[in-house]
């Protein structure tokens, strides 16, 4: 049952590397790679906040592309009536915060099996309204004709974000953010109750923690993550369709976490770019990309539980320390 | 007021099928604890298997199904002998993680073998045709799947409590330390298990072919519904996963006559209602 305490793979001088490149790619790659390079960084914080939920807290939720939808929804319906980029993606992110509160009150009364079974129940609820509610959604053609609108800030004028480089810092600035305040609630006081209550649910009320609020905190936190990631995608792809609420969407954080290393804080952000890559390699190849994951899949979790973050982070930082710590008692 | 009646036996005849996927996932929880999600992806495989030896190569009706069968049994074998067995000791999340891969290896393989477009083989003379049910003709092939899934439900109550076999599975699900300490070999019970589960989802995806069809999706819409049905009759209850059959296949009949816009939305509201309110599942007394 004992759970190794989340390694740190990332090292000062190595982050500072990493946002170095960040910021140089769109001067030295073309538009397809600062394309593709979007699409890590909002796997990337969708991942993010799956794995609060699931590495941190032990909750495996199958719902998450729900609120990844909504997020991109609400965001797709301000741009098409207003175009300001801040409102869009702020609102759809609040939208989809509000709405994992909800739901995430009446998830985290079960967990373990029962927990990924209402997730995915609720995730396929919205995919359901998405689908059918036609006058509002536009059903399963999507919306579309959504705008790249200007970042308007308060009184100031507006920068237009209509090239893919402009709108590649936009998202960029968003997922550092993001990263930022996820490292230091994974390592806030908070973050480590999250681990205790994982590691020893039975436990955890006996020092006054309440299991309860806890989880629903955890929720609404990796709602909030996976709506402001769901929000910068309309921008980018101008459109909007039902998938992205579909539980086989909800596998793509799941597979990213898994991909990087569940007990390592860098895992999913590694994950997503892997993700990302192989995907866009083996789709150069094969339209079969997905048998292609399935395999690497199985291969994970037959042999390799830490993933790839995981297994560097174990060579790094302690070649001794045991880690697939994801044992349970059944 | 004969279309109500009609309509209630069309449900009838879609919650059989419904009723063989379910069967196999609810027997796999109930015995493994494992939640197979690749279970959809059986149907799927015993669909295009069915297509293939009767639509294609013309072998007769009832040795395709049982072909069908057998290949989905050796499936069910790998998978629980060659990955499962090695992840038991683990949460099951890792369990759910590994069959979600071999959803996602069987879908495209099916893609690769049959193409992308969906098939539908035909329906075997001697079951072609209708009779008048409720003023309406009702097809004959309807009634056989109705006939089926009663016989299914009969053969699976003696197989647990009649057999040798059924009593050392029970024993199993019941308490599975106390059947090795007994002499059980538990190993080779999940095995069993295993390839039930397997044969049963693939005789649903065999014999509701002609009248859904085999295409690289249905895996992944099966198993969400098979999951609506499991856990609305408890997870793990055979009784539970054929009412919740009926429950599921009326439904979505009726639904798809007076409100196709909210039938998708109004199952998964029942799912989460039974999942708050009674997690056990509605047909399932105690335990």
């Amino acid at each position: 049952m004992m759970h190794a305490r989340h390694a740190h793979l990332m090292s000062g001088p190595l982050t500072t590397a990493l946002v170095a490149a960040l910021i140089a790619l769109p001067l030295l790659a073309g538009n397809y790679l600062t394309y593709l390079t979007i699409q890590i960084l909002i796997l990337s914080l969708f991942a993010l906040g799956f794995n609060l939920l699931f590495g941190y807290t032990g909750l495996l939720s199958f719902g998450q592309a729900g609120f990844y939808a909504v997020g991109a929804y609400i965001c797709a319906k301000i741009l098409l009536v207003q175009p300001s980029l801040l409102l869009g993606v702020g609102g759809g992110t609040v939208a989809a915060a509000v709405v994992a509160v909800l739901l995430g009150a009446l998830s985290v009364r079960h967990t373990r099996i029962y927990f990924s079974m209402l997730t995915l129940a609720f995730g396929m609820m919205i995919y359901s309204v998405a689908w059918k509610w036609r006058d509002v959604t536009g059903g399963d053609d999507g919306l579309v004709g959504i705008p790249r609108a200007p970042l308007k800030i308060l009184g100031t004028a507006s920068i237009s974000l209509s090239t893919i480089e402009h709108y590649y810092y936009f998202v960029l600035v968003v997922v550092l953010l993001g990263v930022f305040f996820m490292y230091r609630l994974v390592n806030s006081p908070f973050g480590l109750s999250l681990q205790a209550i994982r590691d020893g649910e039975t436990r955890a009320p006996f020092v006054g923690m309440s299991v309860t609020t806890h989880r629903l905190l955890a929720f609404t936190i990796a709602g909030l993550y996976a709506g402001l990631a769901g929000a910068l995608l309309p921008p980018l792809e101008n459109t909007v369709t039902p998938v992205m609420a579909h539980w086989t969407t909800s596998a793509d954080p799941i597979l990213a976490t898994l991909l990087g290393g569940i007990y390592v804080f860098s895992g999913p952000i590694v994950g997503g770019a892997l993700f990302i890559i192989i995907k866009d390699l083996i789709v150069r190849v094969t339209v079969h990309w997905s048998i292609v994951l399935g395999t690497v899949v199985i291969i994970l979790v037959m042999g390799f539980r830490g993933g790839v973050a995981g297994i560097v982070a174990g060579m790094v930082a302690r070649p001794r320390a045991a880690p697939a710590p994801a044992v349970a008692s059944k | 007021m004969d279309i109500i009646g009609y309509q209630g036996l069309i449900g009838v005849s879609l919650a059989m099928s419904l009723w063989l996927i379910s069967a196999g996932l609810t027997i796999i929880f109930g015995v493994l604890g494992v939640i197979n999600f690749a279970h959809g992806s059986l149907f799927m495989v015993g669909a295009y298997m069915a297509y293939t030896f009767y639509g294609l190569l013309g072998f007769p009706f009832g040795l395709s199904v049982l072909l069908s069968l057998a290949v989905a049994a050796v499936l069910g074998l790998i998978m629980e002998r060659g990955f499962l067995r090695h992840l038991y000791h683990l949460d099951h999340a890792y369990q759910l993680l590994l069959t979600f891969g071999f959803v996602l290896v069987l879908d495209d393989a099916v893609k690769i073998i049959w193409g992308g477009v969906f098939k539908i083989p035909p329906i075997p003379r001697f079951l072609d045709g209708a009779w008048p049910v409720f003023g309406r003709p009702f097809p004959v092939y309807n009634t056989f799947l109705i006939a089926v899934g009663i016989l299914v439900g009969i053969g699976l109550w003696a197989l647990f409590e009649k057999t040798w076999w059924g009593r050392v599975v029970r024993a199993t699900a019941s308490d599975r330390e106390m059947a090795n300490a007994l002499g059980v070999n538990v190993p080779w019970v999940f095995s069993t298990v295993f390839m039930v589960g397997a044969m049963l989802a693939a005789l649903g995806g065999a014999l509701g072919t002609p009248i859904r069809v085999a295409a690289p999706g249905i895996g992944a819409a099966m198993i969400i519904q098979a999951f609506i049905i499991t856990v609305i009759g408890g997870l793990g209850s055979l009784k539970g996963a054929f009412t919740g059959s009926l429950v599921v296949g009326i439904l979505s009949a009726y639904g798809t006559l007076f409100f196709p816009v909210f039938e998708l939305f109004f199952s998964f509201v029942i799912m989460t209602v039974v999942l708050l309110v009674r997690p056990q599942g509605l047909f399932v007394h105690s335990n």
